[in-house]
């Protein structure tokens, strides 16, 4: 990979430590994949935040210095920075978790911690350049906003943040954001049948980029789209999706041989499980204002002064929680816990239950691996609601 | 007989062999705190890497595997170096946080070839991207 005269001294270690080793991360994935060069970027999104997930390894982040180059982000981590002792967060665990906030701090990222940061603050832009962790804002940023990012780990994002740039290979190329895979649906679908579609579209895909062809009176919502970018991205290897009809790089794509179809009997089955939920958790990916102004509809609809009677827990980050503090209040009415920084999977406190209701099909495949054994079972966010009175 | 290939981590080290001839997850496949490997498809089970020249033919899995390594470092339980056919940037990202020295894409396939076996003594030079087989 060629490197210009300013990272070739980043590199021989002249700006530091820190940045030596940001820059030898960034040129081992340059040359491991054949990037050219390095290109600059417009900002880095942050996983690896979760002391559940990263352990003691965030002694590497706290031995770090200097500040990030671009506007920076970080995932959820485990408990509500405000609330965690409510939601039974050991104090241990809190004072880790806390060290480590500190520590991304340190280095200027902005602790804003949840997963959709292309609903806060600036959205990404058709064609910028990004380097991003969190497999369902990849999808997210790359598929329906047209930016390009490739599918960063968390060690490469924050490698990319320090040096405000990333190797120019895989989707930052136009060549290869091109479809490998047609997929038809013959079905109209609509609210979790988003996030059913892109389980299975993440599991048949392999890492072909697919063209998803809906029905003419399916139109997904931006998020029925944050649902379908989850659930692809937990199930599959791949950074993007394209949307014919919908998503801005769709007309300027081929037509791919391979072809799949998907059928209504394939959506359906998802919700075919009988198993009781004992909890129901909404907001992975974080929920937006809309999904929580609608699920106060449900709840009013459906509770007509009753409160709900399992645990409820909704996910969202904490600057739409402020935006939306009457309804978020309202909602709270009904014993429901509205819950940010964190969620049902990165945070240790749901460890206790047997099966989750949700609407979310990235919980569907992480919830029986990370979660102390419990199971997921998918339903309509209407459903998930009625289930809760 | 020295063996070029490319660097992808920089450092020089010298120990004895642990070869697998499987891609290795390292979040859950290897225990941080003891080194010793608990994924049982591996051909590799129950083997310590600890301070071994980790000879495998590449990484997978969760890019928190990355941060396994590392942690493996700190607890004195990392392979002293290690050796790959292609490496990924799992076990790239991990051996450069972690300080451990990583060659791949070496002009003879040492594993395929079976030029080296477990226990023998091999170095590592990372920073020049070459191994030699003592």
């Amino acid at each position: 990979m060629h490197l210009t005269k300013e990272e070739e001294r980043i590199y021989g270690g002249e700006e530091g430590w820190t940045k030596k080793k940001a820059m030898e991360i960034l040129v081992a994935i340059g040359d491991i994949n054949s990037a050219s060069k390095l290109i600059p970027i417009k900002s880095a999104h942050v996983s690896g935040v979760s002391y559940k997930t990263i352990g003691e390894a965030f002694e590497f982040i706290n031995s770090l210095e200097g500040t990030v180059k671009v506007k920076s982000t970080l995932n959820p981590i485990g408990m509500d920075i405000e609330r965690w002792d409510k939601i039974g967060i050991s104090g241990e665990f809190a004072t880790k978790q806390t060290e480590v906030l500190a520590a991304y701090k340190k280095l200027g990222i902005t602790a804003e911690c949840t997963c959709v940061p292309y609903l806060l603050g600036r959205m990404p832009k058709m064609g910028e350049h990004l380097a991003w962790a969190e497999s369902s804002a990849v999808l997210y940023a790359n598929s329906v906003l047209g930016a390009r990012t490739n599918m960063e780990g968390a060690p490469s994002a924050l490698a990319a943040a320090l040096i405000g740039k990333t190797p120019f290979y895989g989707l930052h190329q136009t060549e290869n954001r091109e479809p490998g895979i047609r997929v038809c649906v013959k079905c109209d679908i609509v609210d979790a049948d988003y996030s059913a579609l892109g389980f299975l579209i993440g599991n048949l895909v392999g890492n072909k980029i697919p063209v998803i062809e809906l029905t003419s009176s399916s139109l997904p919502s931006k998020d029925e789209l944050k649902h379908l970018s989850a659930a692809i991205g937990a199930t599959g290897s791949v950074g993007m999706y394209h949307i014919r009809g919908l998503t801005p790089e769709a007309d300027a794509i081929g037509v791919p041989a391979e072809k799949i179809e998907i059928e209504k009997g394939d959506v359906k089955k998802f919700y075919e499980e009988n198993e009781e939920a004992d909890v129901i958790a909404i907001g992975c990916p974080h929920c937006s204002s809309l999904e929580l102004q609608h699920i106060y509809e449900l709840l009013r609809a459906e509770g007509k002064g009753r409160k709900v009677k399992k645990d409820f827990f909704i996910f969202t980050a904490r600057a739409i929680k402020q935006r939306m503090q009457e309804v978020v209040k309202k909602i709270e009415n009904y014993s429901v816990k509205v819950i940010c920084d964190t969620c049902f999977v990165v945070s240790p406190a749901f460890e206790r239950y047997r099966c989750v209701l949700t609407n979310s099909g990235k919980m569907l495949r992480y919830v029986p691996l990370l979660c102390g054994g419990a199971k997921a079972k998918l339903c309509k966010t209407e459903e998930c609601v009625r289930k809760a009175f | 007989m020295k063996i070029k290939g490319r660097s992808i981590s920089k450092g020089v080290a010298t120990g004895k062999a642990l070869i697998s001839k499987h891609k290795i997850s390292f979040l859950g496949a290897v225990d941080p705190t003891t080194g010793i490997i608990v994924d049982k498809s591996l051909d590799v089970y129950e083997e310590e890497i600890t301070n071994c020249v980790l000879i495998f033919p590449g990484g997978k899995g969760s890019t928190v595997g990355s941060y396994v390594i590392y942690q493996l470092k700190k607890h004195g339980k990392s392979p002293c170096a290690m050796i790959n056919r292609r490496a990924d940037t799992i076990v790239a990202v991990g051996a450069i946080i972690a300080e451990i020295p990583v060659v791949d894409s070496l002009e003879i396939d040492i594993i395929e070839d079976e030029l080296i076996r477990d226990g023998e003594e091999v170095l590592v030079n990372g920073t020049e991207g070459y191994v030699e087989l003592r």
